[in-house]
């Protein structure tokens, strides 16, 4: 029935949870929450949040898939059972789980400096905590942030944003009603270079509006890529705070 | 070259900044929205969804300090309120709120509030309606866009001072309803506050609304709430005129009165229990159809079921109206009946029930006698033919009504003489002018003047207390029988959209206006950009007299190898209607142009109609060609789509190329090239015949105007068919079957076609039973050749007319074609039954239909020109568009007819006039021949084919003997030498009427009345 369905966008210009088609959804993103992993962050997208830890640059854990010269990316992703929605089971072995980690393993290949840690292995592993759309650029951008939280060498933050096409207008950062009515696409890019390392597209979409769409999406990721920043800013300088004290401590 | 700067990247539509929103912790029991819902498997989720609360909502108020830097903001609320008003004295005004109920009951009164009264409707409003009721959405949205309206829309939800959430209240377990009012009133606390914090004195704000709970609260709040009564009742006395007979009576005052009475109607049955039903096989679904010649018989086609069911009496019927969609109950097959074989008349029936009457009364004498007549007609036939038996059955409930406004009459015999002045409220009896319509009971104040005019009514409730549904009256159309009431009521009636198109859909037309021209061939200029340049060819166009809207031109010439080469030129409509503009939906809304007999209300602004798109003569025209190549023979060898250019060589009527090619004088290029289209489309035809096409026939009619200011019309006659006619249909056949494969095999799964599904034998069952017993002929139905052939044999030597009389009651036995979306049927079942074709489509007619532009835009895309608009690649899309224009193509052609009737009667009785007291007919009657086509056992339906009418007589019933078996009626009749004779008028049978105009006296409303006169008169019987 088309009268019960979600109103999209309305006339006022808002959509069905009162954003403007370019506003993103309250973002929080939150570093090292796993003290023991070498490297951990959640990102918070409104409903949807998701953990990544990463383990490594490591020996491997299965020596033949090490290569020689470049580091080997192993990407887990899971879905916590108390975090699944009745409705839909997902287990390890499940299409959509497996999908979403090679889209991870490829997209990050290009971006982590893998040739300075030859014969290693970086285990990323990613648990979705709560989803209500936009699972695989929130688990993009919390990897990103948990690599840098590790320590490990990136050519830019990688930061991703989904976004979807009502008539000719295009909405940033689908939630997950948005996501299953519209024709969607998840950009991941360098905002620094314009770099589109990914661009992910499950429905049909006119050729003439993609370019448009990937424009926009190129510049959403600039903006977190911003947020990002401020929150890894901020928290480094912290800790150089709190090193400065302890050396100072020390001399004393 | 110079070198230039490659496009730059990065660059596209501006658009406002990318942000990151920020949910405080505190929004919390704002923020989150939990529901439960059940899945279609029958568990229950358990969802959650976010929602942000803004601070910039604007609030439409003009002087607003706060609101002015927010998007879409507009002055719409002015300074001052509404001061019209004698309850709600304030000096500055006041501003009404708007609540659901008010929306959901009195929308005709809300689009006529005065224009300057601001409306502010709150979001919760408009969201209730679009969750009850579609089309009252669709005019609310309507109300809202329009400019001359001051109508603003307040989130409400999404301001965060005006958010509400579910147990917000707590301890009192509120319901949705009660929520939704609650946010209703909050928006009026909020306004109240916020308009004072930017002016002094800001206008008062009030609350309108039915709901007597929702206003006592508000009133304990401390807000001003009204009902809608009270609020017309207070306005100026001029606004107060016109809308008091516009306020629905409201639900209270109708159920007090009728408490009392008693029950005629069974209640019907909750909702789940009917969908429950009819899922398990218990009830069915169908639409309900109101029999025109019996109002105490309807029938409801079932999917399943390969007779409709019978509805016997007012009971079984049970408050439905034509349309609805009825659940229904099928009785036992011991019960199952025949439908009754007697005209009854509605109006006589019940010409003495009183209006203001309580129903519970009891019903009154005379109707109880119908209906047992009724009853007792439907027993006997149901014990003379047991095979014509139906499944019999009774409504139980209504899935959705199908009321809408009526055009009526007010029904003189339900005003006391003694009202006949009198200006106090009274309640009177409106007549629909469709015959299946039941009559409506209205209340109003202004009942004298409403007398001898067509008034629009819609019904706004049917309780089981009442025989009649309750409606209220929307507006005067004007005086009976004006032209323009007349006209005005036929587009009502149909449904035809016939509002002026609108600003946004003019400004979709070329900047140029008029003087739009195909510019000069360049390279690299966007409109030549793959378009051929035929503007050499030598195209003509034929078309009716006095056409303005050519979408067709033709050509043929000789090649060199001995074969011809033909094309057909058809406006390029889809250059200037580009998909998803505010022109592209109104077409598509209004589906067909619809032509009356004096007027043509367009699908698209005249400009592209009759001007730019036109194929006019001497003037280069875009086009989209189908050119073939063809052997003399008439085969197709090849077959080519482009768009191009054009430039017609003259525009013919069918007449002048008839002569043209008849001349046998001339000889130059353009009269050869006609010719040679003319041997062509012979050959084609005589191949479509000899594959099965069948030529059917229905009555066209041509009415004389006396000129186009008075149009008084003069005479009417048949229309004439000429060789030329037959030219032009031939290749507009051709070209759309060549279309229809070309686009069906480019998209197999969504492209645009035309199919006539072969009709069902039980068809024509009843037909060729009168075929065997009247005139010991047959009809053979196994398909459409068999038909064909077999109709041509229907030939009665000394009846001439017969055979076309046989073509049009097998016509009536026909499905009617319609456009279907190719993904949605399989494949066996694209033919085209009439025209025997395989596959086909309509492509020809753009400027007229539009299913031929979506058809233009698959060909367009088929052929490289364009890309396919995304629209018409989703199945849903084009199923949803071609399910409207099916319905306006079927109320186009009804509206077409109806207006050709009204016309008839006019011409009739300006024929009458002229002839005075004629020593032909009586009272200027006019006489004709007619055949009789159906017989009753009251009466016969004649048939006048020079008039294209169809007349009802109806006769008492001790005169004469009815033999269903026979169709037949045998009157006694004496003759001169004294001797009993019978006189015997059956089916078939040529008969001499005299027609004329009679003016009902209860309704007037003209109405066609026919009298038998051979072989025996009808008068006095």
């Amino acid at each position: 029935m088309s009268s019960s369905r979600l109103e999209i966008l309305n006339d006022g210009g808002l959509r069905h949870d009162a954003r403007r088609p370019y506003e993103l959804r309250s973002l929080s993103l939150l570093l090292s929450p796993h003290p023991t992993a070498d490297g951990s962050a959640t990102v918070t997208s409104g409903l949807t949040s998701v953990t990544v830890t990463i383990f490594g640059p490591r020996e491997p854990r299965i020596r033949s898939s090490s290569s020689h010269d470049h580091v080997t990316l192993t990407v887990e992703v899971g879905v916590p059972p108390w975090s699944q929605q009745s409705g839909m089971k997902r287990t390890r072995g499940d299409r959509r789980l497996v999908e979403m980690g090679m889209s991870l393993k490829q997209s990050f290949e290009p971006v982590i400096m893998g040739n300075l840690y030859p014969r290693s292995e970086i285990l990323i592993n990613v648990q979705v905590l709560s989803s209500d759309g936009g699972i695989l650029p929130t688990a993009i951008n919390a990897t990103t942030l948990a690599l840098i939280d590790a320590g490990i060498p990136l050519l830019d933050y990688l930061t991703s944003i989904s976004l979807g096409l009502h008539l000719t207008q295009p909405l940033l950062d689908l939630s997950q009603p948005e996501e299953s009515d519209l024709p969607s696409l998840v950009v991941a890019c360098l905002p620094a270079s314009g770099k589109v390392t990914l661009a992910q597209m499950e429905t049909r979409l006119h050729v003439d509006r993609f370019e448009e769409m990937l424009l926009v999406g190129v510049k959403g990721c600039g903006v977190i890529k911003m947020e990002m920043e401020r929150v890894v800013k901020e928290r480094t300088e912290g800790l150089v705070g709190r090193y400065k004290m302890g050396v100072k401590g020390e001399g004393e | 070259m110079a070198s230039t700067a490659p496009p730059l990247v990065g660059s596209s539509k501006p658009h406002p900044p990318i942000t990151i929103l920020k949910r405080a912790r505190t929004d919390q029991p704002l923020s989150l929205t939990k529901f439960a819902k059940k899945t279609a498997k029958g568990r229950v989720l358990s969802v959650l969804r976010e929602r942000y609360v803004r601070d910039d909502i604007p609030c439409g108020f003009s002087s607003c300090q706060s609101c002015s830097s927010f998007p879409n903001q507009r002055p719409v609320l002015p300074l001052k309120g509404y001061l019209g008003h004698t309850t709600l004295t304030s000096t500055c005004g006041h501003y009404l709120v708007i609540d659901t109920n008010i929306v959901l009951h009195q929308m005709d009164l809300l689009a006529s509030l005065p224009n300057e009264l601001p409306i502010i409707l709150p979001s919760t409003t408009i969201r209730e309606t679009r969750h009850r009721s579609l089309p009252l959405y669709n005019r609310l949205q309507q109300l809202i866009q329009d400019e001359s309206k001051c109508v603003w829309v307040w989130w409400n939800e999404e301001r965060r001072e005006t958010a509400t959430y579910q147990d917000e209240v707590e301890g009192k377990g509120e319901s949705a309803n009660d929520r939704n009012d609650r946010a209703i009133r909050k928006t009026l606390h909020f306004y109240t506050d916020h308009l004072k914090s930017s002016v002094n004195s800001p206008p008062l704000l009030v609350l309108l609304s039915d709901d007597k709970r929702n206003r006592e609260i508000a009133q304990e709040e401390g807000l001003i709430a009204i009902s809608t009564k009270d609020y017309v009742d207070g306005l100026n006395i001029q606004e107060r005129e016109k809308l008091v007979d516009l306020v629905v009576g409201g639900v209270e005052e109708l159920q007090s009165g009728e408490q009392r009475g008693k029950r005629i109607y069974d209640d019907y049955l909750p909702q789940d229990v009917l969908v429950a039903g009819v899922k398990t096989g218990r009830y069915h679904q169908g639409h309900f159809s109101a029999n025109a010649y019996n109002y105490l018989e309807g029938t409801v086609n079932v999917p399943g079921l390969d007779k409709p069911v019978l509805l016997v009496g007012r009971e079984n019927m049970n408050r439905s109206v034509q349309g609805d969609v009825v659940v229904i109950e099928i009785f036992p097959k011991s019960e199952w009946k025949a439908p009754g074989s007697e005209v009854l008349d509605q109006d006589d029936a019940l010409k003495n029930d009183d209006a203001e009457d309580d129903e519970g009364a009891g019903l009154g004498d005379e109707e109880k006698k119908e209906e047992e007549e009724e009853k007792m007609d439907v027993e006997e036939s149901t014990k003379r033919k047991p095979k014509d038996v139906l499944p019999t059955g009774k409504v139980v409930g209504v899935i959705k009504r199908n009321w809408r406004a009526y055009v009526c009459h007010i029904d003189r015999s339900s005003l006391s003489a003694s009202s006949l002045t009198s200006l106090s409220q009274q309640t009177i009896f409106a007549t629909p002018l469709s015959r299946t319509l039941p009559r409506i009971r209205l209340r109003t104040r202004q009942a004298p003047s409403l007398l001898d005019q067509k008034i629009l009514v819609t019904i706004d409730s049917w309780s089981i207390n009442s025989r009649y549904p309750d409606g209220h009256f929307v507006r005067s159309l004007g005086k009976v029988e004006s032209k323009e009431a007349e006209q005005e009521s036929l587009l009502l009636e149909y449904e035809v959209p016939y509002r002026p198109f609108g600003k946004a859909i003019l400004d979709c037309l070329p900047l140029e206006g008029d003087d739009w021209k195909v510019p000069l061939k360049e390279e690299g200029d966007v409109i030549w950009r793959d378009r051929e340049d035929l503007r050499d060819l030598i195209v003509c166009s034929i078309d009716p007299p006095a056409c303005q809207d050519i979408d067709d031109a033709l050509h043929a010439r000789e090649l060199p190898n001995g074969n011809i080469e033909a094309g057909v030129h058809i406006a390029d409509v889809s250059h200037f209607v580009l998909p998803d503009n505010p022109m592209d939906s109104e077409a598509a809304a209004r589906g067909t142009t619809v032509y009356l007999v004096d007027k043509r209300i367009d699908m698209l602004p005249a400009l592209l109609g009759t001007n730019l798109c036109s194929l006019r003569p001497f003037v280069e025209r875009l086009a989209f060609s189908v050119i073939w190549e063809l052997t003399p023979e008439a085969d197709i060898v090849n077959v080519r789509f482009t768009k191009s250019v054009i430039s017609s060589k003259e525009a013919f009527t069918y007449e002048a190329a008839q002569n043209r090619k008849d001349d046998l004088s001339l000889n130059d290029p353009l009269t050869q090239s006609i010719r040679l289209l003319n041997s062509l489309a012979i050959k084609l035809k005589s191949k479509r015949m000899k594959a099965g096409a069948l030529s059917l026939s229905s009555p066209e009619l041509k009415i004389h105007l006396d000129s186009s200011e008075s149009a008084e019309p003069i005479d009417v006659e048949q229309k004439h068919q000429r060789e030329t006619n037959s030219l032009v249909e031939e290749f507009m056949l051709l070209a759309n079957v060549s279309v229809a494969s070309k686009i069906q095999e480019t998209f197999p799964g969504t492209a645009v076609l035309r199919r006539h599904s072969p009709p069902p034998k039980t068809n024509f069952e009843a037909l060729q039973d009168v075929l065997t017993k009247r005139k010991n002929m047959g009809l053979d139905v196994s398909s459409s050749g068999a038909l064909a052939r077999s109709l041509d044999a229907c030939v009665d030597p000394n009846e001439p007319e017969f055979n076309t009389l046989v073509r049009i009651m097998a016509t009536r036995c026909m499905l009617a074609a319609e456009y279907f979306c190719s993904g949605s049927v399989s494949k066996e079942s694209y033919g085209h039954y009439g025209l025997a074709s395989k596959i086909y489509t309509h492509f020809t007619s753009p400027i007229r239909r539009y299913a031929d532009v979506l058809a233009h835009r698959q060909l367009a895309a088929a052929i490289g020109y364009s890309p396919l608009h995304p629209s018409l690649q989703s199945k849903a899309h084009v199923e949803r568009v071609l399910t409207v224009v099916n319905r306006r193509h079927r109320l186009a052609q009804m509206a077409g007819r109806a207006s050709v009737e009204f016309y008839v009667g006019l011409a009739l009785k300006a024929r009458g006039m002229a002839k005075g007291q004629g020593e032909e007919g009586e009272n200027g009657w006019t006489r004709e021949e007619g055949y009789v086509i159906r017989v009753f056992k009251n009466g016969l339906a004649v048939f006048v084919s020079s008039l294209g009418l169809e007349g009802l007589i109806t006769l008492d019933k001790d005169t004469h003997t009815f033999n269903p078996e026979e169709y037949s009626l045998s009157f006694p009749s004496s003759s001169q030498t004294g001797q009993m004779s019978e006189i015997e008028v059956a089916v078939f049978d040529k008969v001499v009427v005299d027609v004329g105009i009679e003016k009902d006296v209860n309704t007037q409303r003209g109405k066609v009345k026919m009298v038998l006169v051979k072989p025996i008169s009808s008068i006095g019987l």
